[in-house]
């Protein structure tokens, strides 16, 4: 297959970006998104056409949330529930052209081509997202039953990978569903209850305060999540959050 | 250099109890003037910083990824094990004890591994505490699964996501401290090299890999967590930031590296399918509890699918060998991964392999469906076998999974005593970098285990004890000549690598980084991998030296090194390869024996398994460094079974 790649090119944070264009061939459909920008790295270095392109990357099987490439619009791409380095060439057609971009938000800057800094994901937990539980001297794991659907429901919570693809979804640059899925993960347990009010309030004043923006209930995060996270979390942290300005623990 | 494991006195099942009644503490009011670095943010960087930050010591943490929750160990999928007994089906420490140290094939140091049996249950405890949403039953309770090389159930799990639920956890308990203050996070900040003084590890060089600029930490001790070299391999289950640089960099300061040549080969994995190929995905153990492993009974069947005229659904029953089964009724599917990882070998060899390549057998799941019904099979694998569809483009629910073993795991690494330090004072290593309880074979769902037992169990007493005296030394500063030293060793270092492709006199004779991994990986997977012959290492020796030349003459790399640049990374990264597996090399060939994931051709039994020699070689392998072209010095640490009696591995 054979493509006219327009890619974002910005050499550091305080540079101007620009789109440059690059032409590939001889990609297999087999082969996924970031393995096609392997060879064109390949090509870039061999030819001294120019510096490789930079992009973020780990696992590259969907789960430590590293990539993130905004593709032809989309965050991830035009497969539904996949990350960018589950994306296979096999959903282009031969001939395409396919427009590159990094992440756009004010909370997560450029860093160089395609790489954002999405530490504002990590001070956001540091502000309250986990319990408080030290090493040590904890109950036996038995203990503490968790009735199957909440344990299940809980999971699916969980699953999220801190991609930031919500956020760069959203036209506010919302962080509410990235929010509402730890909020929920923790509050559906027994165990995440006791700090659940103090939790939600923590975050969400963090949240705030590090430039993203706010819900206005269109949902495209959910649409374009990779790990399908439902809006059902955003809910449950408005609930929460409603019910911790009244002093309440709301659960569910 | 002197190996003294310092095993504490007493019987086994007392030692531990023993050591913690006896080890020095640091009073609450000087730990906090005591700073320790922490290289790493996976289940073992991740839990030993939170768990010494909430005792009150000051620790530096870091690590390559963007965020600590983004270690490889995120990506682990199947399950952590811990004695419990939670299924009453006679589990017990001892128990977990014996199956590890059978599933390492007697290789492993029997104090350290009764130590994690033994704290097994605490870390599910604690995990569960921090709400890690494992999976559970109708009533309540938490769930069990199998895993291979266990005849009980006494996996936990979350999903086909356990790896990435526990390391949230520890990254929640981690985040709790940061916010605390007593621990700093560094992301996107490289280890370059371990600065030593007065014999004590003392600071680490670290490269930002954002601005290139390299910067100094100094501290009373060091922990390196930073996972296993199955990179090395080139194509591999493990992450592409994953490598073995940082405790290279220590073993070249003097740390002793114990049995590189214990590498695992994972059964079920994803078969390589192109040139351009990046990574291999694996496809959990756990899927060998439903799972059904087989090729074609007749040549003529195999090779009409390789020829793409039969799929496996046109082959009959009668005409299904299930060649695990055939070949260890007592385990079956749930054999150890060295001994599945060779039958499929052997099947494919023999001309039975399937799939366009041949290098692949079925992961059949038509019975699992049939008699549990597909929801439940969704319920239990639905991400893995969604993972497998969106790669494959092939649906498992349908056709059989196609799998072919992969490098996975590191059983080698850092030699580290029953404290985890190092043959360097002050130098610890935790998790997949350390060498200690697998012994020749992991068994299923023990990594994480070991990771997290090592973090939030062992460490923040073993450290504590070292640390006691430390208080007398007072602050540690960055400065002084051994800093000056390993900083500047580092920037030359990187100021070489990127000189090369530029002095050489033809632009067209020189490679990408990238060009010269692909090459070491398919020596070493072709002549250092799943079988090692005398003859086959000779020829990787060879090869591989010749790549190192090679790629030391006219290997091209980008851009500058004050700036972000990938190239760079993955160079070093890869110039430090070339020596491990120089001695990856070197360790296969002295070990003339088959134990666990070393396989020697020359020593097998009549059937095809594994020959040890427990009279030559029932000792660890710690090797000393002793400059670029020399030959590593070997140690031997003798390994006594005071407790276990040896046997021939068996799960027939
Ligand atoms: C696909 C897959 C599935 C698995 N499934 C299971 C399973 O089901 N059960 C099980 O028990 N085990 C499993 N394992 C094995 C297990 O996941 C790993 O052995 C374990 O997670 C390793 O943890 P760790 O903390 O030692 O290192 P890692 O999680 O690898 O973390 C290494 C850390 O070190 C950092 N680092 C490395 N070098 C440097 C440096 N130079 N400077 C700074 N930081 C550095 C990295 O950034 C990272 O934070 C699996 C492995 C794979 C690959
Ligand atoms: S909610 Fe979905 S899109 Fe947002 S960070 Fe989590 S996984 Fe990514
Ligand atoms: S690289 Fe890990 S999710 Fe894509």
């Amino acid at each position: 297959m054979h493509f006219t790649l327009h890619i974002w090119r910005q050499e550091n944070a305080r540079a101007k970006g620009h789109f440059e264009t690059y032409e590939i061939d001889n990609i297999s459909d087999e082969c996924s998104f970031l393995e096609m920008l392997d060879q064109l790295n390949e090509k870039l270095i061999n030819d001294h056409i120019a510096h490789p392109v930079c992009f973020d990357n780990d696992c590259r099987e969907g789960i430590c949330g590293m990539c993130g490439l905004y593709i032809n619009g989309r965050p991830h791409g035009n497969d539904d529930g996949v990350t960018t380095c589950q994306l296979h060439m096999r959903h282009f057609h031969d001939g395409d052209e396919i427009w590159i971009e990094p992440w756009r938000a004010k909370a997560f800057p450029v860093i160089k081509d395609l790489v954002v800094d999405r530490t504002a994901f990590d001070k956001i937990i540091q502000a309250g997202g986990y319990i408080s539980a030290t090493t040590g001297g904890v109950p036996d794991a038995n203990n503490i039953l968790v009735p199957k659907h909440k344990a299940d429901q809980a999971m699916d919570a969980a699953a999220c990978i801190g991609c930031g693809a919500c956020v760069a979804a959203c036209k506010n640059a919302s962080a509410m569903l990235f929010v509402g899925a730890k909020v929920s993960h923790l509050a559906l347990l027994p165990q995440g209850r006791p700090e659940a009010a103090d939790r939600v309030h923590k975050m969400v004043c963090k949240m705030d305060e590090l430039g993203f923006g706010s819900c206005t209930n269109t949902y495209a995060c959910e649409a374009e999540c990779p790990k399908q996270i439902k809006r059902q979390n955003i809910a449950r942290l408005n609930r929460q959050w409603i019910g911790q300005l009244f002093g309440r623990d709301r659960n569910n | 250099m002197k190996l003294d494991s310092k095993i504490p006195e007493g019987p086994l099942s007392e030692k531990w109890t023993r050591y913690k009644s006896s080890q020095k503490l640091v009073n609450p009011a000087n730990k906090r003037k005591l700073d320790i670095i922490v290289v790493g943010t996976g289940l073992a960087g991740a839990s030993a910083a939170a768990s010494l930050g909430a005792l009150g010591f000051h620790v530096d943490i870091f690590c390559i990824q963007d965020s600590p929750r983004r270690a490889h160990s995120i990506a682990a999928q199947g399950g952590i094990n811990a004695a419990k007994n939670y299924q009453n089906d006679g589990d017990s420490v001892e128990r977990l004890f014996k199956d590890t140290i059978k599933g390492g094939d007697y290789r492993a140091r029997e104090a350290n591994v009764y130590r994690l049996a033994e704290v097994s249950g605490n870390i599910i405890d604690q995990c569960v505490a921090q709400g890690v949403p494992f999976a559970r039953d109708y009533s309540g309770l938490l769930d069990n699964r199998s895993f291979g090389g266990a005849q009980v159930s006494r996996t936990f799990y979350a999903r086909g996501q356990t790896g990435q639920q526990l390391l949230l956890g520890a990254y929640g308990a981690l985040s709790r401290e940061i916010a605390r203050g007593t621990v700093t996070l560094h992301e996107r900040c490289e280890m370059m090299d371990l600065v030593v003084i007065d014999g004590r590890a003392r600071g680490i060089i670290v490269r930002n890999l954002v601005s290139g600029e390299l910067e100094r930490y100094a501290a009373h001790a060091v922990v390196l967590c930073s996972g296993g070299y199955g990179n090395v391999y080139y194509l591999s289950t493990n992450a592409m930031n994953s490598n073995g640089s940082a405790a290279w960099v220590c073993h070249r300061r003097g740390a002793a590296f114990a049995n590189p040549c214990y590498v695992q080969i994972h059964p079920t994995c994803i078969p390589v399918h192109g040139d351009y190929q990046s990574k291999l995905t694996l496809m959990s153990e756990s899927l060998r509890n439903d799972g059904r492993i087989w090729v074609p009974k007749k040549k003529e069947d195999s090779e009409a699918i390789r020829r793409g005229e039969k799929g496996p659904n046109d082959i009959a029953e009668e005409d299904r060998d299930y060649y695990l089964e055939r070949r260890y009724p007592a385990f079956g599917n749930l054999v150890p991964r060295d001994v599945a990882s060779r039958a499929a070998k052997e099947r494919c060899d023999a001309g039975y392999g399937v799939g366009s390549t041949g290098l692949a057998v079925y992961l059949d799941f038509a019975d699992a469906i049939r008699r549990l019904g597909r929801d439940v099979v969704e319920q239990k694998y639905g991400n893995l076998f969604q993972m497998y569809q969106k790669i494959t483009d092939q649906d498992p629910y349908q056709v059989p999974m196609m799998i072919y073993p992969a490098i996975h795991y590191t059983m080698g690494g850092l030699w580290v005593d029953y404290e985890l330090q190092t043959t360097i004072p002050g130098l610890f290593a935790a998790g997949e970098a350390n060498f200690s309880d697998h012994g020749a074979n992991r068994l299923g769902a023990s990594a994480l285990m070991q990771g997290l037992a090592d973090g939030y169990f062992v460490l923040p007493y073993t450290l504590q004890n070292y640390l006691a005296d430390q208080i007398y030394v007072g602050k540690i500063k960055p400065e002084g000549p051994e800093f000056d030293e390993a900083e500047a060793s580092v920037r030359a270092r990187l100021d070489s690598l990127i000189a090369i492709g530029r002095n050489s006199q033809d632009p067209h004779s020189n490679h990408s980084v990238d060009h010269y991994h692909k090459a070491l990986g398919k020596v070493m997977w072709e002549y250092c991998g799943m079988a090692r012959s005398k003859e086959s290492l000779g020829i990787a020796e060879k090869k591989v030296a010749e790549l190192e030349e090679d790629f030391y003459q006219h290997v091209y790399i980008p851009g500058k090194p004050l700036e972000m640049n990938p190239e760079l990374e993955k160079a070093y990264r890869l110039a430090d390869y070339f020596e491990l597996a120089r001695l990856i090399i070197a360790d296969a060939t002295q070990r003339e024996e088959s134990c666990g994931g070393h396989f020697r051709v020359e020593h097998q039994t009549e059937d095809g398994e594994t020959l040890r020699d427990d009279q030559n070689f029932m000792f660890v392998a710690a090797w000393e460094y002793q400059g670029h072209d020399k030959p590593e010095l070997m140690h031997k640490e003798e390994l006594n079974y005071e407790y276990i009696q040896i046997v021939k591995r068996n799960y027939k």
